[in-house]
């Protein structure tokens, strides 16, 4: 029987377990409670998710060009 | 993420003697990422880049006490999140650190449980989640932006963040959970109206 009053313990390991720092005895209890828990699941995908998209979308390796110039003015690196 | 093995050892040497050259290499390939930190921690360009110029201004002034057995990029990454938590502080003393901590507490409100991991690529990384995901983050008090920003963007270690913050593991450990449920939360709720077609924000 699934115990939804689990779920709270189970959601303090969930950033540990995306790490994949958790002790193996705790990430095996919180993998068992994932393939009953359909609500855990969840919160881990979208967890998983929501750092997914911070990472994608944060790929411009550029600085706007006049912040460029006036940074290497300032520290006198434009000569 | 700047990795400590790009820079080698004879670059560090000629760094730390005051050669004006490599110092504009390290400035050429960090400042990107150190413009990023200021403007997700300040929410505005002007103060990012006022920001950034102190950070090299600093770091370039503390090159010769630099150690050279710690880490090149979290030495400058740690100039740059004093700089940007000082701003902050002049720029509202309601931003300080110590008024940071209210939502550190725990939060035991209900969570949003909507499995939006299956919507199209483009629209997750549309323009307006862009918007969101920005909102989101501005919604996370600086503390726990910080920790969000060094460690899933910026990519430093739990130890390096720490190093980076000067606090220990576990703070960062435990801003961490805060910060990535806090955001999940907030995208939960944003694409839930989306999935329930919700276009009138469109």
């Amino acid at each position: 029987m699934h115990n939804h009053n689990q779920c709270g313990d189970y959601l303090a390991y969930i950033s540990d377990y995306l790490d994949g720092e958790l002790p193996p005895e705790i990430c095996a209890s919180l993998e068992a409670h994932l393939r009953e828990c359909v609500n855990c699941r969840v919160v881990v995908n979208t967890m998983r998710k929501t750092i997914e998209l911070y990472q994608v979308t944060s790929g411009d390796e550029t600085l706007p060009e006049g912040v460029h110039t006036r940074l290497f003015a300032r520290l006198k690196l434009d000569d | 993420m700047i990795a400590d093995q790009d820079f080698s050892p004879d670059f560090i040497d000629r760094l730390v003697a005051g050669d004006r050259r490599v110092f504009g290499e390290l400035v050429e390939r960090t400042s990107p990422k150190i413009f990023a930190l200021g403007l997700r921690m300040l929410g505005n360009e002007q103060d990012a880049e006022d920001m950034l110029q102190e950070t090299y201004l600093k770091a370039f002034k503390a090159l010769p006490n630099f150690e050279k057995r710690s880490s090149i990029s979290t030495w400058l990454f740690r100039i740059a999140a004093n700089e940007a938590l000082m701003l902050l502080r002049k720029r509202k003393s309601g931003a300080s650190l110590v008024e940071v901590e209210k939502d550190d507490e725990q939060d035991d409100s209900a969570l949003e449980i909507v499995d939006w991991c299956c919507l199209p690529e483009q629209e997750l990384v549309s323009t307006e989640t862009r918007e969101k995901l920005n909102e989101a983050a501005e919604n996370l008090s600086p503390a726990l932006r910080m920790v969000f920003q060094l460690r899933d963007v910026d990519g430093f270690s739990i130890t390096e963040t720490a190093e980076i913050l000067d606090i220990s593991e576990d703070a960062v450990k435990t801003r961490l959970v805060r910060a990535r449920m806090k955001l999940r939360e907030y995208l939960s709720v944003y694409f839930k109206e989306r999935m329930e077609g919700g276009n009138q924000h469109a």
